[in-house]
């Protein structure tokens, strides 16, 4: 069975989470353009969106209904191709709303899971649960036709391991989209040793289809994404505690970020970054690499301890960052949390000043991540960058340099052990999943 | 013999910032001023510089096309609104797509030559941020033949249009003549723009300018030979100037030597339902400046300042030829030598243009009468060129279509 054949009944579990609807929105452009072409004008199209309650499904429909018309507004010049031959279309409003329609008549919501009886390929974005997973994959092999293809989003679980325990027989594949699938080109693509090659060549075909940018890793838990954020993730809290004693807690936190945002110019820093993806779900992400892989040091008291509090970070509705490590105000850190105090030690000026007095000034000619995003020029600024901040004598310049040179280690570490196939592989996750500005893997340090 | 009868001034030059992308204070999420807000601003920015308001016998808005972007007609009606002096008098709303300044500042000249008013407050108004560029593109497109060009073009269709120019120009003389000039265009632009506070490029602090001229287009998503920094702005403004009779000028208070004279134009109107004769060429553009320098008796060379209509930077190449200050084909060259910045030979759209001040489509040609008439009567503040008196004249090119509508306009410092 071909590609375009799977695409004719495709379903969702977990359709209504960040991941979940961000798959469903791809899927369902791809469905709606198969189904303008003159040879598919007979076939029937279903996206069958699962999830658990009726009220999450409820936010699910609006949510895909806006962000189709704003993938529909981004590919009018191809969809006016697409509808060149439909006279009554004129303006780009005629079209876009077409092509809206086209693409949510496609859709059936619920929250059955008999609805992806007739599946022939299947995405699960569930949280990170693998017994929760097994069971469902165990669910769904026993209603699903033998040749029906899986994805799961996982992005830590051994995709040998569910696939084994459901009997899949090599029809499981990771395909782990980023947060927000519709914007983020990276999936990573992990193949366990009985994926089957039909499997392996359907998911390179949907990649190209989708327009992603596919990086292959292997099957050892938490690939090579997390393998690189949550050891990135711990170094940082480590280095909390060695320098806790200079700047307290709060201080501590708020150095290890800037030092990892300003000093390393990544889109933001790591507390940030671990605040973005959500404690909880760091925390999750741990236990599951601590099962399957024989590291005792994948732990952390604090991140135990903030989800014990009930600090957990992670998005609203409306996609603005909740509270964390950091407290935010319009998306900005204003404040850190106190541990002891269970509060948020506010970010003063005059605070924030003496500690960054301490760690001394950026490179001359400093150009934040953002501003160096779209500059053709920006390796060279990196590189000059790098380059001062080795020579500077400053405790922020030698926290960042030995911060460098740590996040390499581990790096090149998911190379050696064999998580990623090459350096490359490993930097593109972290330039393309992570928006980094240059791979881990450099000669910057 | 004069071309005009008797003489006509512009003066009271005023516009305001142009909104957009690129100012720091716009917000595509955020409320934003509503066009009359605008019409308001630009019409008391006029008046505030005359004493005798009520000598002001009539109002004349260009405005490309409102009724789409704001849901609003009949713009004559907002001049009582701006002053009281406008109650009950003469006030009417103009359109030629992208010239609709452009023809505003004709119906204000005719009016005054005509012995019908002595004074006349001309303004011109587009408010666009309303929609997203996607459907803006839609409206904007009725500048071209609806039904017989619309289905088959493309989403964005005036970007395409001077797309495929850009790209007759590399087929005929080389992209590596054409590219790097439509580029040096783009730069002159920004850093003319950074000179003028209403500038929507005012903010912009790009330190490689060339480099983002040269970006390499993107045909999936937009067109096929040029990228987004070779376009004008979607943008948010207004302006207004005066034109009066000598009278006039004694009746609300200018002394000739805060006025300048009006002494050429010419309006040329192509066939909208045919393809342009050469797509090298701005043909009508071409005949306009040719005519209004036969009725100025002029040369091109005794031009001290010009403002062209830079819709695209590859229609600043074209107009500068059209304009007679470089041969055909040699406009890229004549850009990159450095003849049209604020130091060259003659300095073109001192203000930043349609691609650095912004292009509020319905204002731009009442925007650039304002540019030329501070340029010579020395009020153009940090982007003031000097005007010498062996080249006292400026003048305007305003577009309208693909080369369809076009106004040209002679002014003459004042002694």
């Amino acid at each position: 069975m071909d590609l375009d054949a799977r695409l004719q009944n495709v379903t969702i579990i977990g359709a209504a989470g960040k991941m979940g609807s961000g798959i469903g929105v791809l899927i369902a452009q791809e469905m709606a353009k198969l189904k303008l072409k003159p040879e598919n004008m007979k076939n029937v199209y279903r996206l069958n969106l699962i999830d658990v309650s009726e009220q999450a499904l409820d936010g699910l429909r609006s949510y895909m209904k806006a962000q189709l018309v704003k993938a529909a507004e981004k590919s009018t010049v191809l969809l006016r191709g697409l509808y060149k031959d439909r006279k009554d279309l004129v303006e780009n409003s005629d079209i876009i709303n077409a092509f809206v329609d086209e693409s949510t008549s496609v859709l059936n919501y619920g929250v059955d899971l008999g609805m992806a009886a007739n599946s022939h390929l299947i995405f699960e974005a569930i949280f990170e649960n693998e017994k929760a997973k097994i069971k469902i994959y165990k669910k769904l092999n026993r209603m699903c036709s033998t040749d029906t293809f899986y994805l799961t989003n996982t992005s830590s679980i051994p995709i040998g391991y569910l696939d084994e325990n459901a009997g899949l027989g090599g029809r499981l594949i990771g395909y782990h989209f980023y947060n927000p699938p519709v914007v983020q080109r990276l999936v990573e693509v992990i193949t366990a040793n009985n994926t089957t090659e039909e499997l392996k060549v359907a998911a390179g075909e949907l990649g190209k289809r989708l327009r992603k940018k596919l990086v292959p890793a292997n099957d050892i838990s938490g690939f090579i994404g997390n393998g690189h954020f949550i050891r990135d993730g711990l170094h940082a809290i480590a280095e909390v505690d060695r320098i806790k004693s200079t700047f307290r807690y709060t201080g501590a936190v708020y150095v290890m970020n800037r030092i990892t945002q300003d000093f390393l110019a990544r889109p933001m820093g790591i507390f940030q970054l671990i605040d973005y993806v959500g404690i909880d779900v760091f925390q999750c992400i741990l236990k599951v690499m601590r099962t399957h892989l024989p590291d005792d040091k994948l732990r952390s008291r604090l991140v135990d301890r903030m989800v014990k509090h009930e600090v957990l970070g992670g998005q609203y509705a409306d996609g603005s960052q909740k509270d964390g490590f950091l407290k935010y105000e319009k998306n900005r850190p204003v404040g850190i949390y106190d541990i002891r105090k269970k509060d948020y030690f506010p970010i003063s000026e005059e605070w924030r000043k003496r500690i960054d007095k301490k760690l001394g000034v950026l490179p001359e000619g400093y150009i934040p991540w953002r501003g160096l995003l779209m500059d053709s020029k920006k390796d060279e600024k990196l590189r000059l960058h790098f380059e001062q901040l080795k020579k500077m004598d400053t405790l922020g310049a030698e926290m960042a340099c030995s911060f460098l040179r740590k996040t390499k280690e581990i790096a090149e570490g998911l190379v050696s052990r064999g998580v990623a196939n090459s350096s490359e592989d490993v930097n593109a996750v972290l330039t393309n999943g992570f928006f980094w500005l240059y791979g881990p893997i450099n000669e910057y340090i | 013999m004069s071309f005009f009868r008797k003489k006509v001034y512009a003066c009271a030059g005023f516009y305001t910032v142009s909104l957009g992308t690129g100012r720091k204070e716009f917000h595509p999420k955020k409320p934003r001023p509503g066009i009359e807000h605008y019409i308001k601003e630009a019409g008391l920015g006029v008046i505030g510089q005359i004493k005798n308001p009520e000598h002001v016998d009539e109002g004349v808005i260009g405005n490309f096309i409102a009724s789409r972007f704001c849901h609003q007609g009949n713009l004559g009606g907002f001049f009582p609104m701006v002053h009281p002096t406008f109650q009950y008098k003469p006030c009417m709303r103009v359109e030629g797509a992208c010239d609709s300044g452009g023809l505003a500042l004709v119906a204000s000249v005719k009016t005054v030559l005509a012995d019908l008013a002595d004074v006349v407050v001309c303004l011109g108004v587009e408010v666009q941020n309303t929609v997203k560029a996607v459907y803006g593109a839609d409206y904007l497109a009725a500048a071209g033949w609806y039904s017989g060009e619309r289905k088959d073009g493309h989403a964005y269709f005036f970007p395409d249009q001077f797309s495929r120019r850009a790209g007759a120009c590399f087929e005929k003389f080389g992209y590596d003549k054409i590219r790097p000039g439509m580029a040096q265009w783009y730069v002159n632009a920004i850093e003319n723009a950074r000179k003028n506070p209403k500038a929507q490029e005012y903010h912009n602090s790009n330190s490689d300018l060339h480099s983002t001229g040269m970006t390499a287009p993107s045909p999936k998503a937009f067109c096929e030979h040029i990228n987004v920094f070779d376009c004008s702005k979607v943008s948010d403004g207004a302006a207004g100037l005066i034109f009066a009779s000598e009278q006039g000028l004694e009746k609300i208070g200018v002394s000739k030597k805060d006025a300048v004279e009006v002494i050429a134009y010419a309006q040329v109107q192509d066939n909208l339902t045919t393809p342009p004769p050469d797509m090298t060429k701005l043909s009508t553009c071409e005949t306009a400046a040719r005519r209004a320098y036969e009725r100025a008796g002029i040369q091109p060379r005794e031009l001290g300042v010009l403002e062209v209509h830079d819709c695209f930077t590859v229609a600043g190449l074209l107009a500068v030829e059209a304009a007679g200050l470089a041969g055909y084909g040699e406009g890229a060259d004549f850009v990159k030598e450095g003849n049209t910045a604020l130091n060259g030979l003659i300095p073109t759209n001192t203000s930043g243009g349609l691609i650095g001040y912004g292009h509020p489509t319905g204002a731009t040609g009442v925007r650039q009468a304002v540019d030329i008439v501070h340029q010579l009567s020395a009020k153009a503040g940090d982007y003031q060129v000097q005007v010498t008196p062996d080249r006292p004249y400026g003048m305007l090119s305003s577009m309208g279509g693909n080369d369809k509508t076009v106004v040209a306009m002679i002014f003459r410092k004042t002694n």
